[in-house]
């Protein structure tokens, strides 16, 4: 079965695929070597005329040994992880001019909130879209996450980012997409009936692309 | 000869808790109820660090005074209780019964005071749908009374028994585990007093 | 040899005055007929869950066609036989309601911590006998209460086994709401019933144990039953405390976890991971237990290490209460939580460890027979160990950000209590067969039904840490909704099959339990060779179990020991030169 991720498409891929990849060859290794030994014991000791079991309690010292190895081993992915979770979800990970959005989850659907063509959310050029979500390539985004009803979750998993939307709550994230193109956002929080169709879909565009679709939006909410 | 030294921890046996079952028993329940507790209480105190303007301050919506009084009531059932212990311990019928009696009273006495002020709070108003204050406030007093309830039900039928003899100097376990039990509710409600009531 | 009066009294009171069929079978306070009704009870539970998943397996592998039976479900359920998206979500929130709370939980600890307990450590019963007889009949009643759920109006809970609020608490936002009333109150009633017979299982272990049977001589399956009646005690108030808060949040109009006017959606989620991952540990600690039993029989060897195990489980245990963070990683808390939480949910690992270690350990140059028990126990180290493994991915903050509540998690959890519990409960069911009902299951059914549930539970499970991986969703009524999974159908497809194949393997299970109970051969009173106490007893136990209270002079695992000529030495069999224990010398 396939233990490779699927392409990523955002700054955070390398540094968690990264990790998975380090976990999945330490756990993978922890696997083999395990279960090796345990298929070797269960036919090397197998009951056969004569055989007698060798009587003992344990060993203190392979104890020992056996008991510190993985904890070292796991203390040091955790610091590892730790790492990579505070740039990613830190408090203060943010970068300062990310581009601002809002978006706000609701039984089913995702409502984005653009600042419109002056860049800043909270005024009047300000204009929202159904399930869609548009954003310049390699710029860093950062959502302001909000909840109408019911816990939803904001999870686009080409971009490896994922945040639970929290009625009463306003939470940020951020992302920064490395590749144009066409990906999915999906809720992955149980919110209702509607949950596996609150789907968005997420358009990566290039810097001038972006401009020429702000405007163009801008122009037709104008409009109307 | 059946069991001898109910009093005393089950013989045929390892060395255990070093007392007999159902106290045994009895303390184990409590630190379930302790957790139960916990989750209310603990929750009240999540709760109302994150949203104080939710509360009004101490006597505005609460009847304190009233309430004091029934948390005197509560405890005097619990010296009522204890002096029944001893009674049941020295073999005195009588005192025994008397004290666990006096006990009963009481503490139906607070559940009644309990149940006269859920009523006037209702009256004006101040309902668990409320707000986080109602809320928190019957969650906890309300089980707290219900364990009471409970309590005073059980009690009511020692009580009975004592009346009717069951108890010795030599085997008085259902006198001592209610008399643990009814501690415990007092306890619970010294504490949620404090801090509903006067904080 | 020490006799007791009250016991000799008791066993032949039995003979004495035969109680009716129903004190005997019904409203019995024999904590082996309680064990056994709790048995019979969990299985018929655990079947109708397996049902439930064939049903979510069906819609993930055909997503929107008609479910072969489904006609016989209303249409509120599943018009034309096609499910409705609200019943999918009852479908998945039951399925894992009714394994965790009514098959898994029960089937390890109201079967397993009745019928042994007593037995292992030379007691004639529990401490509370009619107390024990409450629990068992206050738990069929939460059952039925959650059955009923299905047949009201606006269908059952559909907000997922951990019920979050908001959308557990307001029917605007479920479209439930007696259903989800009757969840909490069924699991209330339920914790009544645990919360009982662990302070029974408390007691008991600490009061009743025969002379001799110090701490550390007991089994480790009564160890393990020990620490697990503990978190029980701790952690289901904990439950119950949020569920009513739930309930009144839905019923009587309290906020505590609706935000309008102030409630914390987070704060139920506080309230259940710190219930919540306790009770994970409740759902794998008495299987350790057993399966360290039955390993030590099958290799004819004394557990390796049995001091750390003993450790072990303790530390697993007061780990397990400082890491239920780890479920809300993704959730909002502060991020700086999240990285405590990684912390202690990394150390956990430890302990576990040492455990697998140890089972190895005792099959180290062992004399390994494969019998039925110990086919599952060894199949429950090498799945529990897979589980194990893959929880480190999730401990891992920045990783659990792609794969929480991605079927990644959904196959960890199946590893750890299909692969880990349910493996120990068939080898337990087999082991422990002959001394509840006196006869022996089949081995040869029991073996043709594990090998088939080994292979089709690995082609259903080990494929969900690939669909995870891709993202996969938990919970989702149709996976084709999204291009970014039209790649994996094909494996959701596969993961049908082998799931409906591993459901109809156990028919085999089911016919071997039923028939044996009539046809099986009759068992002696030791058919394992094992050193246990309840194998000094009949098979099955009379009313009181011994004739006389056992004295116990050794440890629990005295397999190949080099002083006598068998190669198992049971505990309560007196060596020259083995002194009598201070218990009976003292002559309290």
């Amino acid at each position: 079965m396939d233990w490779i991720l699927p392409p990523g498409a955002s700054t955070f891929a390398g540094e968690i695929d990264g990790i998975y990849y380090l976990i999945l060859g330490i756990t993978g290794l922890a696997f083999v070597i395990v279960e090796a030994a345990l298929i070797i014991f269960l036919i090397k000791y197998r009951n056969r005329p004569g055989r007698k079991a060798y009587y003992t309690h344990g060993s203190m010292k392979a104890e020992v040994i056996r008991t510190a190895v993985p904890a070292v081993v796991v203390v040091m992915i955790g610091i590892l992880s730790g790492g990579v979770w505070d740039r990613i979800k830190g408090r203060d990970s943010i970068p300062a001019g990310a581009y601002p959005l809002a978006v706000h989850g609701s039984q089913f659907e995702w409502n984005v909130t653009y600042p419109g063509p002056d860049g800043t959310l909270g005024t009047t050029d300000d204009f929202s879209k159904r399930n869609q979500l548009h954003i310049p390539v390699n710029t860093p985004i950062r959502v302001r996450l909000t909840a109408e009803d019911v816990i939803h979750s904001f999870f686009i998993p080409a971009f490896r980012i994922k945040q639970d939307a929290v009625p009463g709550m306003e939470i940020d994230l951020w992302f920064e997409p490395t590749q144009t193109g066409e990906y999915e956002l999906a809720c992955a929080e149980l919110c209702g009936l509607g949950h596996y169709r609150m789907r968005a879909a997420v358009t990566v565009h290039t810097a001038e692309g972006f401009g020429r679709w702000m405007t163009d939006e801008s122009q037709t909410v104008a409009q109307n | 000869m059946a069991h001898a030294a109910v009093m005393r921890p089950p013989t045929e046996a390892e060395v255990g808790a070093g007392v007999y079952n159902e106290k045994l028993g009895m303390w184990v329940f409590l630190g379930s109820e302790v957790m139960f507790f916990t989750a209310l209480i603990g929750s009240y105190i999540i709760l109302r660090f994150a949203n104080p303007e939710a509360w009004q301050p101490p006597g505005e919506v609460l009847a304190v005074p009233i309430t004091a009084v029934n948390t005197f009531l509560l405890i005097c059932s619990s010296v009522t209780m204890v002096k029944a212990f001893a009674s049941a311990q020295d073999g005195n019928q009588k005192a025994l019964s008397l004290w666990l009696l006096a006990t009963v009273i009481i503490g139906a006495s607070f559940v009644g005071v309990q149940a006269y002020e859920y009523r006037e709070l209702i009256h004006h108003g101040f309902v668990p749908s409320e707000g986080l204050y109602g809320s928190t406030f019957y969650i906890m007093t309300g089980f707290h009374g219900f364990h009471v309830t409970l309590g005073v039900l059980c009690m009511m039928f020692v009580t009975w028994k004592a009346f009717r003899g069951k108890y010795t100097a030599t085997d008085h376990r259902g006198v001592e585990v209610i008399g643990l039990y009814w501690h415990f509710v007092d306890l619970v409600w010294i504490i949620l007093f404090t801090i509903v009531y006067l904080i | 040899m020490a006799t007791s009066a009250a016991t000799i009294e008791h066993v032949g009171h039995a003979h004495a005055a035969e109680p009716s069929f129903i004190r005997k079978y019904i409203f019995s306070t024999d904590h082996k007929i309680i064990g056994i009704q709790f048995l019979f009870m969990s299985l018929l539970f655990l079947l109708f869950g397996g049902l439930l998943a064939m049903a979510i397996r069906w819609q993930q592998g055909y997503p929107g066609s008609p479910m072969p039976g489904g006609g016989v479900l209303p249409e509120t359920m599943a018009p034309g036989g096609i499910l409705v998206p609200e019943f999918y979500n009852s479908l998945v929130t039951m399925h894992g309601t009714f394994m965790v709370f009514f098959a898994i939980m029960p089937l390890l600890v109201g079967v397993y911590a009745n019928y042994l307990i007593p037995l292992k450590i030379g007691a004639p019963d529990m401490a509370f006998p009619r107390l024990n007889m409450a629990s068992f009949w206050i738990a069929v009643p939460a059952g039925i209460l959650m059955m009923a759920g299905f047949f009201v109006e606006g269908g059952h809970s559909g907000a997922g086994w951990t019920v979050y609020a908001p959308l557990s608490a307001n029917p605007e936002y479920s479209g439930v709401s007696l259903g989800q009333v009757f969840w909490c109150v069924s699991i209330i009633v339920l914790g009544l019933s645990s919360i009982l017979g662990a302070t029974n299982y408390i007691t008991t272990i600490i009061n009743m144990r025969a002379p001799g049977m110090k701490w550390f001589r007991m089994p480790l399956s009564i160890w393990a039953l020990f620490v697990t009646s503990v978190l029980v005690l701790l952690a289901i108030p904990i439950l119950s405390g949020a569920v009513i808060m739930l309930l009144f949040d839905q019923t009587i109009g309290t906020r505590f976890f609706l935000p309008e006017l102030g409630g914390e959606p987070l704060l139920w989620q506080h309230l259940f991971w710190f219930f919540g991952h306790p009770e994970v540990y409740i759902l794998i600690l008495p299987a350790m237990g057993m399966v360290s039993d039955i390993i030590a029989n099958g290799s004819r060897k004394p557990i390796f290490g049995y001091h750390s195990m003993v450790y072990a489980i303790i530390g697993i245990a007061f780990l397990g209460w400082i890491v239920w963070g780890h479920h809300m990683f993704q959730s909002g808390m502060n991020p700086t939580l999240g990285t405590t939480f990684m912390i202690s949910t990394m150390l956990i690992a430890v302990p576990s460890a040492i455990k697998v270690f140890n089972w190895l350990g005792t099959m180290w140059r062992g004399n390994i027979t494969f019998t039925v028990p110990m086919l599952h126990a060894v199949a429950f180290v090498a799945m529990f160990v897979i589980g194990g493994l893959s929880g480190v991915f999730m401990a891992s903050t920045p990783v659990d950000i792609y794969i929480h509540d991605t079927y990644f998690i959904v196959a960890h959890l199946h590893y750890v209590l299909f692969g880990g519990s349910l493996f120990a409960i068939f080898g337990a069911i087999t082991f422990w067969y002959p001394k509840m009902f006196g006869r022996m299951m089949n081995p040869v059914w029991g073996k043709v039904h594990f090998g088939l549930t080994f292979v089709f539970y690995n082609l259903v499970f080990f494929p969900m840490h690939s669909l995870g991986l891709e993202g996969h969703m938990r919970r989702i009524y149709d996976p084709t909704e999204y291009e970014f999974l039209a790649g994996v159908q094909g494996t959701n497809e596969f993961i049908t099959i082998a799931a409906f194949l591993l459901f109809a393997t156990q028919l085999i299970f089911m016919i071997n339990f039923l028939g044996s109970l009539f046809r099986g051969a009759r068992a002696p009173a030791n058919p394992w060779n094992d050193n246990g106490l309840e194998w000094v007893a009949p098979s099955p136990p009379p009313h009181g179990n011994f004739a006389e209270t056992p004295t116990v002079y050794r440890g629990p695992y005295e397999f190949s020991n080099p002083n006598v000529e068998e190669d198992f030495l049971p505990q309560n069999r007196k060596l020259p030169g083995d002194p009598e224990p201070a218990a009976l010398a003292a002559g309290r």
